[in-house]
């Protein structure tokens, strides 16, 4: 064993695109792993997460596997992030709060353009629809947040190197942006 | 002899009748503010600009300065109340930034940026508002909506037509528009209104105008609301 800090990051509702934004930090990721290692994330197929120090999490809650592993995450993570817009107020996806979950999925699968064979999925395998799609600080407690739609990479490598440093994580003004 | 007050501890002079916003300003100095604009009656409503005199909370752009005050408003617990009144009107609306054309040059992300508003901290109401889009023109998406009443006052008392009004009262309160239809389209409302141009949000849109400005040239990408703010309203009337 190494005494490096682990990591954990996984995407909820949200469209990986934060995920690939901390790949922007590009050639810093060797740097990065000099002092990290990753625990369960999509970078490293693990599937369930391990104790960690630092837990990454992209994406609104939207269906019952969210909250699940939002409190795997939160069980094994000393510290927890909401990572992007979707993290933190829903985002894109929360826009479906408007219209009645049911219509939602009429339309998806019963009446909307082009579907053939009818029928709204209902495998026991599939993780059920929440009735909203929810911010994760209103499911767990979050101890830092990341806005952005994405995170730019140097929001993560300002992120990850204040806490590597043992410092109080702050962004400067050019950083934090809701867009 | 100039008479004065204490402004987080620098002397600001001020005239009679000025505000103690009117007078921050005209000395330079920012306060926080959303439903205040140096052209229009003071309304009193976001509580941004709340300020500490000499013990007491009141509302900057409605209090009047006086002889003596001792003001404080760059402080701690001033800022993180403002904070959490600007969260509020985050949750209690729908504001998506990045699905929004006023992103970049919207007062309340400016003040949200200023502030350094990293989440929302409550429970998002996710309230049902619909969009007028039915102007050939202009656009009204009441999601975004802060009830500053700018709409309102510079509609009054600028264009001269009260298009605008706020109705009802708490989590029922809701801009209207004043036409038989309740319509944007059969309003007296037009383009060159300064009504149209007022809104500090992406509540008011001109429509065919989005997104011109690239990412990088905006408002708020590189200046703070603070420095925006002092140039726009210092040099109001």
């Amino acid at each position: 064993m190494t005494d490096k800090i682990r990591i954990a990051t996984t995407s909820l509702a949200g469209c990986f695109g934060c995920h690939m934004s901390f790949l922007d930090i590009d050639e810093r990721l060797l740097e990065l792993i000099e002092h990290v290692e990753f625990d369960r994330s999509p970078l490293t197929d693990i599937e369930h997460c391990g104790s960690c120090d630092i837990g990454l999490i992209e994406g609104g809650v939207c269906n019952s596997e969210n909250v699940h592993v939002l409190r795997e995450f939160r069980e094994h993570c000393k510290i927890l992030v909401a990572v992007g817009a979707c993290a933190i107020n829903g985002g894109l996806p929360a826009m479906r709060n408007f219209v009645p979950l049911e219509e939602c999925l009429n339309e998806s699968y019963m009446t909307g353009i082009g579907i053939e064979n009818p029928q709204i999925p209902n495998d026991p395998e599939l993780p059920l629809l929440l009735d909203k799609v929810r911010p994760i600080h209103e499911i767990v407690k979050i101890d830092y947040f990341l806005p952005g739609c994405p995170p730019s990479a140097d929001v993560f490598w300002k992120f990850l190197t204040d806490l590597l440093a043992g410092q109080e994580p702050s962004l400067t003004y050019e950083l934090l942006r809701y867009d | 002899m100039t008479q004065t007050f204490m402004l987080d501890g620098l002397a600001i002079p001020f005239e009679d009748g000025q505000t103690i916003m009117e007078a921050a300003i005209a000395a330079g100095h920012y306060i926080p503010h959303l439903c205040y604009h140096p052209d229009f009656t003071p309304y009193g409503s976001c509580k941004l600009c709340n300020v500490n005199v000499n013990g007491k909370i009141c509302a900057a752009c409605t209090f009047p300065a006086m002889a003596g005050q001792t003001v404080i408003s760059e402080s701690e617990e001033q800022n993180r109340d403002r904070q959490r009144i600007t969260q509020m009107l985050f949750v209690e609306g729908n504001h998506f930034c990045p699905s929004c054309e006023k992103s970049g040059n919207c007062q309340l992300q400016g003040v949200a940026y200023h502030l350094k508003m990293t989440d929302d901290h409550f429970n998002h109401q996710f309230p049902h508002r619909e969009i007028d889009a039915s102007h050939p023109d202009i656009l009204i998406d009441f999601n975004r909506c802060i009830f500053c009443a700018l709409c309102v006052r510079a509609s009054q008392e600028e264009d001269g037509k009260a298009v605008f009004a706020i109705s009802g009262r708490g989590i029922n309160k809701r801009l209207i528009i004043n036409s038989d239809s309740g319509q944007l389209k059969d309003s007296e409302l037009t383009v060159n209104d300064r009504a149209t141009h007022i809104c500090p949000t992406g509540a008011i849109l001109i429509k065919h105008t989005a997104y011109q400005v690239p990412i990088g040239d905006r408002q708020f990408d590189h200046h703070s609301i603070s420095e925006v703010s002092m140039d726009q309203d210092s040099s109001a009337p």
